[in-house]
């Protein structure tokens, strides 16, 4: 009955789309004006409905409904809760439900609370959400139902793979999804602002705070992903340049660009093309990196969902929305009238050079992750890792961190660097320039076996930490701006995770070792003794727990216990890592297989300061967190203010 | 930068992301209509047997040599061990390649003795040679990650063909066609 409704709900909400689409677009047209006031209820209506549709289906996964097909390929009844729910969008149908769920609800927010756009746009950009919307309707309806029935219930479910119980991988991809999602809003109001030529400083704000969301959460999925990659797969790595991993990483380097160019927009009114522009790069690369994962077109270690049919859909999908969007951008991008102009030393200037180098990058991993397709349509097969990855990105990346260095310090439209005001602010600066320098010179001198690349990343980061924080240098800390802390901590972020990445490059022990029972090593400063080795059993798992006393020269000893567990239904094994934390970085132990002589193959890694990767990544969605929520607090101090006034009014009888 | 201006050169400039795009969708398009082949061709295919000599590991069935390979016909080499799961599921495969007329193999992977003769006499023994590789050394030296794993080598001592995993039913026809094309000469290399 729960997934009769659910069904039901569904189709309900796509009709309304179709409406919404409809009316939107007829309400562009002064004969349809009349019907504007339609299309902000109906967004809401059907972000309500497809919530319901979506509740069902978690409903179906909770009580186990064993008559759903995808209930019983994807959960099992004796599954704790926490991970039915999770199963519910662990598969191919349930996460394209939640796609549409979580883009309908952005559409109703924007209907429910966007007051200040003008409505032509508005119009446009929710036909805009409604069209994209109602290709994922389509797609779910006709190609892949999420409440389709077996002929006979199941007597248990499938779906008890222990490898895919794990908190982290239940909530990485939906925070993923709300980064991509979030994407196509901003997406659809470039549609809308193009439709109605009105490119200004009201759709850039309007458009901002959805960005800004978006990019946090893409942030921090990316962050936890990471590091779910490190603890989990026992390889000791926390990036593989893998093509699902670019598909996320690509959106988010898009959409940091988009977030620094609407700025610009929002308070100088220049940049208007590009603003547009982005805006609908950013969601093509949400959808490009979906189809990557889906269609199974490119060999990946997620092997999820893989199939050629729904990549055809998403491909066809793919080239309606984005080719319709870069189509309108091409006939109307000439018509969008020039913005603002800026001088050569000006904020803007600096947000421009980063915007270049942020789409260089993006180039680079567009380019590194569809090469092994392009030599495959010649027969040619090469994998792409690392050795292009890392010095192609850096190219772009070093430079664009050193302009980070003084960009937010510059005024808008046009500063000077000589001059005594110029003198002031520059020389903080070069105090961070000499520090990076002395750096990179002390590293090189004392470890000269280094690379370049962590060097030269060693050295930027100690100088990027004490500039990003320049900003509030002379600022009342007390009365400082929400988003300007926001700022400084996000690009503190960015200083923090680039030295933990050097450093993790940079001066990584690594020891692999057979060890008998009692047998010790060195690692880095580490001293390692297995102690012992312990079967434990669990429901459908059996596991060899090792226990590994370590010691940090001289510091009291620390037990560690990894493990090596084999799983019988569906048969695989794992290597689940121990991790020992210090203030200046981790020890990673691994246990692998026994070695003919009765010895133990174990790795150790001694990782200094790689915490710092995550720490970063994590300040710097903080930092877009507080950006965002102090651009709430003041649309929420301005709303205060308006009723304060009307009442006002209203009691002097005005 | 600032913004492209009116200007005739800069709107074809307007087109490049369009045609970007186009670029784009046709790659994909090829990628989906022209699956990739996702096989793992092994390096060691078309390299001749390392030479290796390895002792008897069962009473009744003599040692493996790299030269009992030079028969001129071509064989299975079958790389598996008593404590191996998979290979006990496999064995009646084997069985019926052995019937076939196909001679098999065998590299007993880190065994004991009394162990690996249980095995047989459980399983049946499809093998005419079966040598102990305690070391693993055979095994790393053919290019094997694990057991089980079959081998078609030519009458002339040369890997042709690696078989990852347990022979299924469905594996058996395909075996017997690589084993085909083998024993015709040069072919393939």
């Amino acid at each position: 009955m729960i997934a009769e409704l659910g069904l039901a709900l569904l189709w309900m909400a796509a009709a309304l789309a179709a409406l919404q689409l409809v009316v939107g677009s007829l309400a562009l047209r002064a004969e349809g004006r009349a019907l504007a006031g339609m299309v902000r209820p109906v967004a809401v209506m059907q972000g309500l409905l497809v919530l319901a549709a979506f509740g069902a289906l978690i409903t179906l996964f909770v009580t186990t409904d064993l008559s759903v097909k995808l209930v019983v390929e994807n959960s099992h009844s004796a599954k704790p809760l926490i991970f039915k729910i999770a199963g519910t969008w662990g598969n191919h149908e349930g996460s394209m439900l939640m796609w549409v769920t979580i883009m309908a609800i952005g559409g109703a927010f924007v209907a429910l609370i966007e007051r200040r756009l003008d409505e032509p746009t508005l119009m446009a950009t929710l036909a805009g959400q409604a069209f994209i919307s109602l290709g994922f309707y389509v797609f779910l309806l006709f190609a892949s139902n999420p409440f389709a029935r077996l002929a006979t219930p199941a007597e248990e479910g499938q779906g008890l793979n222990p490898l895919l119980q794990d908190i982290g991988l239940a909530f990485h991809p939906p925070t993923l999804y709300i980064g991509y999602v979030g994407l196509s809003i901003a997406f659809s109001f470039a549609i809308g602002a193009l439709v109605t030529r009105n490119v200004g400083p009201a759709f850039a704000r309007a458009m901002r705070p959805w960005v800004l969301g978006a990019w946090i959460f893409l942030t921090l999925g990316i962050t936890a992903g990471s590091y779910w990659a490190y603890y989990t797969l026992g390889w000791g790595g926390w990036w593989f340049w893998d093509p699902v991993e670019n598909a996320s990483l690509m959106p988010w380097l898009a959409a940091t660009a988009l977030l620094h160019s609407v700025s610009v927009l929002q308070s100088r009114d220049a940049l208007r093309a590009w603003t547009v522009m982005l805006g609908v790069v950013a969601f093509s690369m949400s959808m490009v990196g979906t189809f990557l994962v889906r269609s199974g077109i490119l060999t990946s270690v997620h092997a999820f969902a893989v199939d050629p049919q729904r990549g055809a859909f998403i491909l066809a999908l793919l080239a309606i929305d984005i080719g319709g969007a870069l189509a309108l951008f091409t006939l109307r991008a000439g018509t969008v009238t020039e913005g603002a102009r800026f001088a050569f030393v000006s904020r803007e200037a600096a947000l421009v050079f980063n915007n270049v180098m942020l789409c260089g990058i993006l180039g680079i991993v567009l380019i590194g992750t569809l090469y092994p397709l392009v030599t495959e349509a010649y027969g040619v097969k090469v994998s792409v890792g690392a050795p292009y990855f890392n010095p192609a990105a850096a190219m772009f990346a070093f430079p664009m961190f050193a302009v980070m260095t003084v960009g937010p310090l510059l005024r808008w439209r046009h500063d000077r660097l000589s001059g005594l005001p110029g003198r002031r602010k520059l020389w903080p600066v070069l105090v961070c320039a000499t520090l990076a320098l002395a750096v990179f010179i002390g590293v090189e001198w004392a470890a000269h076996r280094i690379n370049l690349l962590p060097a030269l990343g060693l050295a930027i980061a100690s100088g990027l930490f004490p500039a990003s924080l320049l900003p509030l240098k002379g600022r009342n800390l007390r009365r400082t701006p929400l988003p300007v802390w926001g700022m400084v901590l996000a690009h503190a972020g960015i200083a923090v995770a680039l030295f933990g990445m050097a450093s993790e490059s940079a001066f990584s022990v690594e020891r692999l070792a057979a060890l008998s029972l009692g047998a010790s090593r060195e690692v880095g400063p580490w001293h390692v003794t297995l102690d012992g080795m312990m079967p434990i059993a669990g429901p459908n798992w059996t596991a060899l727990e090792a226990s590994v006393s370590t010691r940090y020269a001289g510091a009291a000893p620390v037990v560690l216990h990894p493990k090596a567990e084999s799983f019988s239904n569906p048969p695989g094994t794992r290597n689940e890592s121990a991790l020992e934390t210090r203030w200046n970085g981790q020890l990673y132990v691994v246990l692998g297989e026994q070695a003919g002589d009765g010895r133990w193959q174990m790795r150790f890694w001694w990782k200094p300061f790689v915490p710092l990767i995550w720490i970063g990544g994590a300040m710097v969605g903080i930092g877009g967190a507080l950006a965002l929520l102090g651009r709430v607090l003041s649309e929420i101090r301005r709303l205060v203010a308006k009723d304060k006034i009307a009442y006002r009014r209203m009691r002097q009888g005005r | 930068m600032s913004e492209p201006a009116p200007k005739p050169r800069l709107r074809l400039a307007l087109w490049l992301p369009l045609i970007l795009f186009g670029g784009l969708f046709a790659l994909f398009v090829h990628g989906l209509t022209a699956p990739a082949d996702t096989t793992v061709a092994s390096a060691f295919v078309g390299n001749p047997l390392p030479q290796f000599d390895l002792p008897a590991a069962a009473d009744d069935r003599p040692g493996l040599a790299t030269r009992t390979f030079r028969t001129g016909r071509p064989k299975l080499l079958n790389v598996f061990a008593s404590w191996c799961v998979p290979c006990a599921a496999e064995a009646p495969q084997l069985a019926t390649l052995a019937q076939a007329g196909v001679e098999v193999d065998g590299v007993a992977i880190h065994d004991r003795h009394d162990d690996l003769a249980r095995f047989l006499a459980a399983n049946g023994n499809p093998y005419a040679a079966i040598g102990r590789d305690d070391q693993r050394a055979v095994q790393l030296a053919i290019g094997s990650s694990g057991v089980p794993e079959t081998y078609v080598i030519d009458g002339r001592g040369v890997i042709r063909y690696q078989h990852i995993g347990d022979i299924r039913p469905e594996d058996v026809p395909k075996l017997l066609a690589k084993l085909k094309d083998a024993a015709s000469p040069g072919a393939g290399t």
